[in-house]
């Protein structure tokens, strides 16, 4: 049942992120993009990460396509003309393939090892997936937290002067 | 119970197809989209580890890099912007002002 589940989520979200790089309007591969991300948020919420398949969709597929699509309106983006010239496509495809292939012969080849941590599907049930990802973030993520701040303050800083005309 | 090979696959498999979309198409908008695409690939990977390993510091790092991505994205939109008051186009064939 669940490799099935996973079967029938995973080829959605194949499906999808192909159509995304073959539509030729924005808009369809934004719109695609969105159902990749549903996608994998159903995948988190397989793996037990309930939290994360929740900001997946709040902040990903609620906030970051809504700007994208946002601004494919705002400029008014046609079509595409054209794509590029045959020989930067079939590069561009022959390096996606190779990195396909390396990335499958290593899964294949190495044997997964590494000491198992204290969270398991028992404990998150218990304790709750929000409350295992809080302590953490506070307590042995707390700089890191800090210099994210930095970051979108840094980002928002940004994107005012980048779109100001006269400061 | 599904192995975690399955999920590393489908990861790389998302991750190829952001790179051939990268590379392959020239609205710099939809480039955009193929590298969010490829962000939400790694995080797959991430939170699959972190499920294996019994370990929360995987979701954590995808935490960071939703972060980076939302201001990549106020950022980088704004370029977009930008750039089109200036050329009135987002093609990438256009984007050739440093090209020798």
């Amino acid at each position: 049942m669940e490799i099935l589940f996973f079967g029938l989520v995973a080829a959605i979200a194949i499906i999808s992120s192909i159509l995304v790089i073959t539509n030729k309007n924005p808009i369809n591969s934004a719109l695609s993009l969105i159902l990749t991300f549903f996608c994998l948020a159903t995948l988190y919420v397989m793996l037990e990460a309930p939290f994360m398949a929740a900001i997946q969709i709040i902040v990903y597929a609620g906030a970051i396509m809504v700007l994208i699509v946002f601004v494919i309106m705002l400029l008014n983006i046609r079509s595409e003309a054209g794509g590029r010239t045959n020989h930067a496509r079939f590069l561009g495809s022959m390096t996606g393939v190779l990195l396909l292939i390396l990335t499958w012969t290593v899964i294949g080849k190495s044997s997964l090892t590494g000491a198992k941590g204290a969270i398991d599907s028992a404990m998150i049930a218990k304790v709750g997936h929000t409350e295992l990802i809080g302590k953490s973030l506070f307590t042995e993520f707390l700089l890191p937290f800090e210099i994210t701040s930095v970051l979108l303050l840094a980002a928002i800083v940004g994107a005012v002067v980048l779109s100001k005309k006269k400061l | 119970m599904l192995s975690i090979n399955a999920y590393l696959i489908l990861s790389a498999i998302l991750f190829a197809i952001g790179t051939i979309g990268v590379l392959t198409r020239r609205n710099a908008i939809v480039i955009f989209m193929c590298v969010e695409m490829m962000l939400n690939a790694v995080n797959l990977t991430f939170i699959a580890f972190s499920k294996y390993l019994g370990n929360l510091d995987g979701q954590i790092f995808v935490f960071f890099v939703m972060t980076v991505a939302a201001a990549e994205a106020a950022v980088g939109l704004a370029l977009m912007i930008a750039f089109f008051k200036n050329r009135e186009s987002i093609d990438v064939e256009d984007m050739n002002l440093l090209k020798w």
